[in-house]
This record gives C-alpha cells, structure tokens and sequence, in this order.
C-alpha cells in the first residue's frame, strides 16, 4: 500500500518534469548551446562554409590580439572606452542614491509624484529613440542650436552629435538622463520601509533636516547601494552596444567604441567572427571572475552574498 | 499631542529651508529635462513644417495641422514594420508570461523530479551569455535568422521573470493547492484553476515589463534580419534617422498628385518625418505607462529580494 503511494508520487514527480522539459529545452538552447559556439575562437572560420579540422588554427586569434603594435594600440583604444565610460558610471553610482534621498525630502506628495512619474519615462523608451530625440534637439536646426544662435552665443551651428569631443561624458550623460529616475526606484522603495518614528525621535531630540539625512536615512539604504554596486562591478566591461551603436559615426568612433560595440563592429563589419569571439570569449570570463569577485567582497564586508 | 508633533515639524532652520528651495528647484529642472524633449518633438509635428525645420518652433505649436501624421500611409515600409512590431508584442509578451507563470507555479512544486537542478539550470542564465557573435551564429544554424521566430524564442523563458512570479506564489497559502489536491485536482488543473486567477498581479507585471521590451527590442533586428519585410518600427526609425533627406522626397512624389494646392507648411521635410515616426514609435509606450506604474515599484522590489 504505501509503496504505490511513494511509486505514484514518484511517477507525478516525473510528469510534473515533462511538463517544464519544453521550456528547459528553449533554456538550453537559447542559453547554453551559444555557448558551444565559443569553438569559432579557435578556428579560422568564413561565413558560409563549415567548420572543419583543416582550418583548427589553436590560440592564433587571442595572440593575433597583441601581436602587433596596430592592434595593441587598436585594443588599447577599446579597452580605454569601455573603462572610461564604465569609470564613469562607477564614479557617479552614488547619484540615484541621492536623488532618492531628497527626493523624500520633499514633503508635498503631488509634486513628488509627478516629479517621479517625469523623471521615469526616459527608462522606457529605447535607445533608438533616445537617438532620435538627440538628433532633434541637437543637430544643426535643432532646438538647442537654435537658442544658442538667438542668444548670440554662437554664429554658426554646433555639431554636437558629429563630435568627437567629450564623447564618453556625453554618453555619460545620456545614460543618466535616460536610467537616473529609474535606479532611484530602488532606494526610494528602500527609504519608505525605514520606521518613521526614528525620525520623529530625532526631531525630537532636536536633529537638523541633514543630520536626519546623514544619520538615518543614508545608513538604511547603504546596504541597497553596496549590493548594486557590487553588480556594477561585475558588469564593468558589459556596456551593451545598443547605445553606443546608435550614437557612433565617423567622427566620434575613436572613442565610443566600447568592447561590445567592438565584437559587433569587427563581426558584423568586416567578417571577423572568429577574432570577435575570440574577444567576447575574453570578455565573459572575466566578467564572471569580477562577480566572484565582488560576491567575495561583499561576503567579506557584509556577511553575505547577493548571488 | 497632534499639535506638538506638528510643531516640531515646522520647527526649521534657515538651513532647511535653503534645503527645500534647491531641491524643488534642481527636481523641476531635471523633470522639465525628461519631459520636454517628447513635448518639442510632438508640438513640431503638428506645427507648419518651414517652421519647423527652421527650429522655430520652442514651446508652443503654430499653424495646427495633422498632414505629417496623414502622410505617413505614403511612406512604403512603415505599415510592415509597424505590424510586424505588433505582432511580435503581442505574440512574443504572451508567451513570455506563460513561460513565468507556468514555470513559476512549477518550480514551487516540490514534487518534482529534480526540481532545485532544473531552477538552478534556469536561474544561472541570468550571469552569464555566450556573447552577441556565437549567439548570432546558433541564431543562424538554427535557421532563425530573417524569421519572425527568431524575435520571439529566444526571449520566451527569462529567468528574472520566473524569479518573480515563483517568489510570488511561494507568498500564496499552501492550502488553497492542497484543497484541490485531495479534491483530485491534477497539477494543470490546479494551475489553470486556481493559481493563475491569484497570480493574476504579477503576470499584468510580466506582461508590461515584456511588452515594453519587446516594443523597444532593436538588436535582434541589427543581428538577425537582413530583409525588409521583418523590420520592426525601431529599426526603420533608426535607418530613417540616417537617410530622412532622401525619404521625404519620397513622402512628397507620393503625394504630389494631391498636394498641389498644399502650401509650403504641410510639405514634407527630412525634419518632419523624423519627427512623425518618432512619435508614433513613442506613443505606445505613453499609452501603457500609466499601468506600468502601478506595477513597477512592486515588481522591482519583489526582484531585488530574491535576484
């Protein structure tokens, strides 16, 4: 009697499993079989033909890499971007933060909402849009042209988007204005579960509006700030290209080109599929040694992982 | 009592107040900073095109009229791409949210076969990708690329959504399903019957978090698509960003048997097909970020706990 039991419950496991296999196999394939196609990396492989032993050409493309002073300095050129870009974004991870905490400053609720509801909508929108939007305002009869040369503060029109000038902070700023009010969400929410009778205690005890801020608030939310930036490390040489691919031309190439856009480029350009994987390859592994990386920080510093 | 804690509220220092100033002020900028770029872009589309193409057009519409918007059936292309990227909205969001309810509910039954192997093989997707080039190239072997399946597959199972709607079942009382299970329920019948009507909130959250994602996509198209007949809206927007000069000669031949007797202000410009199509490709996502709201918040922090 109870080994039918434990069979039939056996058996319900086993169905329970065929019925989530069709979306494990989608997982494995979408997922995990990519992976298989690091092999390109060690092969000398031509768009339309097969791989095939005859062109297994071993680490020739992670050494062609640096193996002359062109592509040292071409690699050089990239790895400059992506740091200096990701640097930057690292260098400013406190400002969501901080957005939050004044904003709860803000004791009338209406403005508050709208200001949240405003500062939202860029994060929605795709970065092709967000081109768009640069293209109308900036270029040469766009809005801000237009008002610089009323204003009489130049004659002839800027080219803001065909420079090759302050490009990094330029996407910089981009990447803020479009994620600043989303990332915010986060700390806002972690805010609003902080008891607000520490704050009227403080009041009480006689605290000023920026010792409840730098004592209170700011030390509850320190944790969420610690976690997120730990997760921006590990995503340091991870740009995405969607922005960069969008935004780039001719005259700021030398410096938007960001890893990723670089594998795209170098692939999708001129055929080097081999080499781009043999970068990408390069790019995922340490990419997963920088979240072990900063995991074993945050274990070390907190007590506990946020894998 | 009410009135003493009122008081100590309204206890400020000069400090304070200089607080409060700057910070409504540096808020209204940075709100005025998100909005106002959809609200040019709309007020020069509606407004006469010599006007605007000359970018005077700053902040309130002239000479009202809506050709640029009727014009826009003349543009070949447009109607395609705008069904395509319905289509793959809609179809690709509805199994995106099959996939996380289904897997969600499943991977809470412990009953299963191997079940924490399973979730563990789902979830580890989330840390890492083989990268765009060996992705392409699987894309390719698989034969989806210049296919409509190719958007829609590879984005079905997304492990930050099954974490969300199994977190969210793992909040439902247990027995609501053990009720059922001596009722003879099986496990589809249970999950049909009564868990997709209480999980009904997070699966409207996957919805619009998919849907958004979806409309927005634009690599994949970059990657995988070479014919025309499967641009998406986005894609064509960025290509007519690029070649809008020559685009609005065709919008005009198309038009010119009728647009004899149109004026100077309602022939199209490279300006004023930029700007049309951008505000078409935007408007959806206007249209669903009221819900979007609603929802965000919630499903941002259920993700935070667990991710």
């Amino acid at each position: 009697m109870k080994k039918t039991f434990t069979n039939k419950k056996k058996m319900r496991g086993y169905r329970e499993f065929l019925y989530i296999l069709p979306f494990v196999i989608l997982v494995l394939i979408f997922a995990y079989y990519p992976l298989y196609g690091w092999i390109y990396a060690f092969f000398d492989y031509r768009a339309p033909f097969k791989l095939s032993a005859d062109n297994f050409v071993g680490f020739k493309w992670f050494i062609s890499l640096v193996s002359t002073a062109v592509k040292r300095k071409q690699i050089w050129v990239i790895i400059r971007n992506t740091f200096a870009i990701s640097g930057l974004t690292l260098a400013f991870s406190w400002l969501p933060m901080i957005f939050a905490v004044f904003l709860n400053e803000i004791k009338f609720r209406p403005f508050k909402k709208i200001i949240q509801t405003a500062t939202t909508l860029p994060n929605f929108i795709s970065w092709v849009l967000v081109y768009s939007i640069a293209y109308c305002l900036f270029n040469s009869t766009g809005m801000v042209n237009t008002v610089l040369q009323s204003l009489g503060i130049t004659d002839d029109a800027i080219l803001f988007l065909q420079s090759s000038k302050h490009v990094w902070f330029t996407q910089w700023m981009w990447l803020t204005w479009k994620n600043l009010g989303w990332s915010a969400i986060m700390y806002i929410a972690a805010i609003s579960s902080v008891d607000e009778e520490m704050f009227e205690a403080a009041r009480v005890d006689g605290a000023t509006r920026l010792q409840c801020i730098r004592h209170i608030t700011i030390p509850s939310i320190l944790p969420t700030y610690f976690v997120l930036l730990m997760l921006s490390i590990a995503n340091f040489l991870n740009n995405g290209m969607e922005q960069f691919y969008v935004f780039q031309n001719a005259f700021n190439k030398e410096h938007i080109q960001v890893l990723d856009l670089y594998v795209y480029n170098l692939a999708m350009g001129s055929g080097g599929y081999s080499v781009s994987t043999a970068i990408g390859m390069l790019k995922s592994v340490i990419s997963v040694v920088l979240l072990c990386a900063a995991n074993g920080i945050s274990k070390l510093v907190r007590g506990e992982s946020f894998l | 009592m009410k009135n003493t804690a009122k008081k100590i509220r309204y206890k400020r220092s000069v400090g304070d107040r200089a607080i409060s100033v700057i910070t409504y002020f540096i808020y209204t900028v940075f709100a005025l900073l998100c909005v106002y770029p959809f609200y040019y872009i709309f007020i020069n589309t509606i407004s006469a095109n010599n006007l605007s193409e000359k970018g005077k057009i700053l902040f309130w519409p002239q000479q009202v009229h809506f050709t640029n918007y009727i014009n826009l059936s003349h543009i070949s292309g447009l109607l395609t791409a705008a069904k395509v990227s319905v289509g793959r909205t809609v179809i690709g969001t509805a199994l995106t949210v099959i996939c996380a309810g289904f897997l969600g509910y499943m991977f809470t039954r412990e009953t299963m076969w191997k079940r924490k192997l399973w979730y563990r093989l789902v979830i580890a997707t989330m840390y890492f990708n083989a990268g765009i080039i060996p992705w392409f190239l699987t894309m390719k072997n698989l034969h989806l690329t210049n296919n409509f399946w190719g958007y829609i597959l590879p984005l079905a199972v997304s492990p930050f959504y099954v974490i969300l709607t199994k977190t969210f079942v793992e909040s439902v009382p247990k027995e609501m399903e053990q009720a059922a299970e001596i009722d003879g329920a099986g496990t589809l019948m249970i999950f049909a019957r009564i868990m997709v009507p209480i999980i009904k909130p997070i699966l409207a959250t996957v919805a619009i978090f998919a849907a958004v994602g979806q409309w927005n996509a634009f690599q994949d198209t970059l990657l995988l698509v070479t014919e025309s007949k499967l641009y998406t809206l986005q894609f064509t927007l960025y290509q007519y960003i690029n070649q809008a000069s020559s685009l609005s000669s065709l919008v005009n031949n198309a038009t010119s048997s009728t647009s004899l007797g149109s004026s100077l202000a309602s022939a199209q410009t490279a300006t004023s097909v930029r700007m049309t199509v951008t505000i078409v490709v935007v408007i959806p996502i206007m249209l669903v970020y009221p819900f979007f709201q609603r929802y965000f918040v919630k499903g941002i922090m259920i993700g935070a706990v667990k991710g």
